[in-house]
């Protein structure tokens, strides 16, 4: 594999026991590593939304969205580089609290790092950051120096910049396509 | 009035016949009991075959499938049972061969807790079914066997297994049965897109050295006529993958031959010098393909097949069409102009000309005392006609067989292309002749592969089914032997087999039988074995120096063929 892309992978699916398993085992065949995977509910009811991302090159994502596909009880997936979607992800930072009163840069950093505090006790802070990787990596490492407690960073979420909503369209064919029978 | 209700293992076997299910493949345990409790109720309306070994029932119900194009169906219970139906399950889903395999679990309090004859069947299975469904609720079942069924059999047939938990098997549920018809996330037919069509129809018409691959999509399909329209209509050459044999019969003069590593020289040679590929219903696999980036470069590709996934994984196409491949062809037909290629077609000749002097000639004809495995399968080929199925297990005795039996009509060879499952032949056969019982079922196997499977003969012997079993037999692991031969400097290790006597295996089985040591021999033993009433088994004794050709090793481009272990075709 030359070019190594970060993709992100979408799948629309019905909501099934194993349909994680099923999707998991179609990147581990390919020796695709998951980078982030975060699952829920999606808009539609009934229907499940597995956003992926993994590094890889564009002819292995034709491929492997297509063996997404095939698992009888998904419905449709796609695949997207960093340009074409609206991408987020959040995380949590837990310090302890005297470390950081020791410091006189706690507010300068919430403003530039745009982050939150969610709790603060005598023991610890939490802190946290929605952003791209790069931007929660950054907060990581100036909250290094406190002596960080724990750290942890969510999957990546991600809503598409096309100006067509392309499940809605399988799922009126498929409405269609009942109809027919 | 409240509706009547029944178990979940009654409702079980209503389904299945509701489905029209006439045999299932099988083997009681533990976690499956209520089922064959069932069953003894309804011995009247449904056949079971008893096999010897769960691996069995699997691909005794893939011959089955393969020979009538109806599902299989294979009931067994749960933990071992259900390990030992892997093999077949993946040889099917690699095969695309619908099949049913109902697995009993433990009760669903006990599921996760590593009770007796527990395993995770639904976790083991996804990666080689099309479906894995695990049943925990009586209400569930009829809902899951339509969807199985509707599963298994459209689009790409594959396998799917129900895993039914033992209170599903008991537990009461009305029972009103409704064949599945739609699936909202998997569309097994796509509708034919006419642009694809117009655009494939525009290539074939500017082709003037086109070449159609005919794969196993095309008997799936029951597109024999089709395929035999288009390839009369525009003068196209043929050559069939070795699960598309039997698409088109042997003797049709556009028909070249097998494709890929141990096909004919000119379906190989001709892949590399054709304008126009034109796939229906194949796959690509690296046994037709060698290495793909010397594949077919100077070509235009069109690719006929109902997976999409199937389109641009192996091999890109210039144009693909999405369907059925008798859909298709009769959408495509009609948009292809008749049109003459006399002189590409002259150009097999020469290919042909030096693989019949130094490749069949010396198979079939041979002039040593020992015999080949070619001379016997074209013997027993043209004894029957050319007119019975073939059935083989996994090595020389598959390729020679394939490649010397002829056809008449699809739909006469069973074999295990795409995992290359040894031991996958005797039970495969039983099931062939199961499900075609007016035809002849001969089963070429070689002694080790019939020794993977033998336990079966119990099963030949237990309902009579008449298969005519023919052991290859060179003492040897031969296709292993042949690569020792070619590529590891003749080290033959781990391949010289001590074998038992198998006419008296046979005989301890009730099955009739002989040893064929020389070549006088062989024609009075195949006519008795064709004319003797139920299976008969042939020990023929093989030159464990045969090897099959033409060959091209394995990840080489496709025109690099052998001719023998010294000679490559120029």
């Amino acid at each position: 594999m030359t070019d190594k892309t970060l993709y992100t992978v979408t799948v629309y699916s019905e909501n099934q026991v194993g349909l994680l398993n099923q999707i998991s085992t179609i990147f581990t065949r390919r020796q695709l590593n998951i980078e982030s995977l975060s699952v829920s509910a999606s808009a539609i009811e009934g229907i499940h939304k597995f956003t992926i991302t993994t590094y890889s090159n564009r002819d292995m994502m034709e491929k492997l969205v297509k063996q997404i596909e095939k698992r009888i009880d998904v419905l449709r997936a796609f695949f997207y580089t960093d340009d074409e979607i609206v991408f987020q992800e959040v995380a949590l930072y837990k310090v302890p609290t005297d470390k950081l009163l020791d410091d006189s840069h706690i507010e300068e950093l919430v403003r530039k790092h745009n982050a939150r505090i969610l709790e603060v006790n005598r023991t610890y802070t939490v802190i946290e950051k929605s952003g791209h990787t790069d931007e929660t990596q950054a907060l990581f490492e100036e909250l290094s120096r406190y002596e960080l407690m724990q750290f942890v960073r969510s999957g990546r979420v991600a809503i598409t910049k096309s100006t067509v909503e392309h499940v809605s369209l399988f799922l009126q064919e498929q409405q269609y396509r009942q109809n027919q029978l | 009035m409240a509706k009547e209700k029944i178990s979940g293992a009654e409702a079980l076997i209503r389904a299945l016949i509701a489905e029209h299910t006439e045999y299932i493949f099988g083997y009681p345990g533990g976690a499956i009991m209520p089922v064959f409790d069932v069953l003894y109720d309804y011995r009247d309306r449904v056949n079971h075959i008893l096999v010897r070994h769960e691996q069995g029932a699997t691909h005794a119900a893939q011959g089955y499938a393969r020979v009538s194009g109806k599902t299989g169906v294979v009931l067994v219970t749960s933990g071992p049972a259900a390990t030992n139906i892997i093999t077949g399950l993946s040889d099917a889903m690699m095969d695309s061969t619908p099949l049913i395999v109902i697995t009993g679990q433990v009760g669903s309090s006990l599921l996760g807790s590593d009770a007796f004859q527990e395993t995770d069947v639904v976790g083991i299975t996804q990666p080689v079914t099309k479906w894995s469904y695990q049943i925990r609720h009586s209400e569930e079942i009829a809902w899951a066997v339509a969807r199985a069924f509707y599963i298994a059999g459209n689009g790409r047939p594959g396998p799917v297994v129900l895993d039914i938990a033992k209170d599903a098997q008991t537990g009461l549920t009305e029972f009103d049965y409704q064949p599945c018809q739609f699936i909202r996330s998997y569309n097994p037919n796509p509708a034919i897109n006419m642009n694809e069509i117009d655009e494939a129809a525009r290539l074939i018409n500017q082709a003037r050295k086109p070449f159609i691959l005919a794969g196993q999509g095309v008997i799936i399909a029951q597109a024999e006529a089709e395929l035999a329209e288009l390839a009369e209509k525009a003068d196209i050459p043929v050559g069939c993958t070795l699960l598309g044999l039997s698409a088109m019969p042997t003797d049709h003069p556009l028909y070249k031959g097998m494709l890929g590593m141990h096909g004919s020289v000119a379906a190989n040679i001709k892949t590399n010098e054709c304008d126009l590929l034109i796939a229906i219903g194949m796959r690509f696999d690296d046994r037709v393909t060698g290495d793909v980036n010397q594949y077919a470069r100077q070509a235009r590709i069109i690719h006929i097949d109902i997976d999409p996934s199937e389109i641009n994984k192996n091999i890109r196409c210039d144009v693909s069409v999405l369907g059925d491949a008798r859909a298709v062809l009769q959408a495509l037909n009609p948009r292809v102009e008749p049109a003459r290629h006399t002189e590409w077609l002259e150009s097999f000749a020469p290919c042909e000309e030096v693989e019949q002097a130094k490749v069949i000639e010396p198979e079939i004809h041979p002039q040593k005392p020992l015999m080949n495995m070619g001379e016997v399968a074209r013997k027993v080929s043209e004894a029957t006609g050319n007119d019975s199925i073939l059935v083989t297990d996994v090595g020389q005795n598959q390729m020679l067989s394939a490649r010397y039996y002829r056809f008449k009509r699809p739909r006469s060879l069973v074999t295990s292309g795409g995992l290359g499952t040894m031991g996958f032949g005797l039970p495969a056969a039983i099931g062939a002749k199961i499900g075609a019982p007016d035809r002849t079922v001969c089963f070429f196997t070689g002694d080790g592969g019939i020794q993977m499977t033998i336990q079966e003969l119990g099963t030949i012997m237990q309902y009579g089914v008449d298969v005519k079993i023919i052991i290859l037999n060179n003492n040897f692991l031969g296709m292993v032997r042949q690569w020792q031969a070619l590529f590891f400097d003749h080290r033959y290790s781990e391949t010289p087999m001590l074998n038992p006597d198998f006419t008296e295996i046979a005989a301890a089985y009730g099955i009739d039988g002989e040893r064929v040591a020389t070549r006088e021999e062989l024609d009075g033993a195949i006519d008795r074995m064709l004319s003797h009433k139920g299976s008969y088994l042939l020990d023929v004794q093989i030159d464990p120096d045969g090897m099959v050709f033409p060959m091209t090793p394995a990840g080489a481009c496709v025109t690099h063929i052998m001719l023998n272990a010294t000679e490559k075709y120029e």
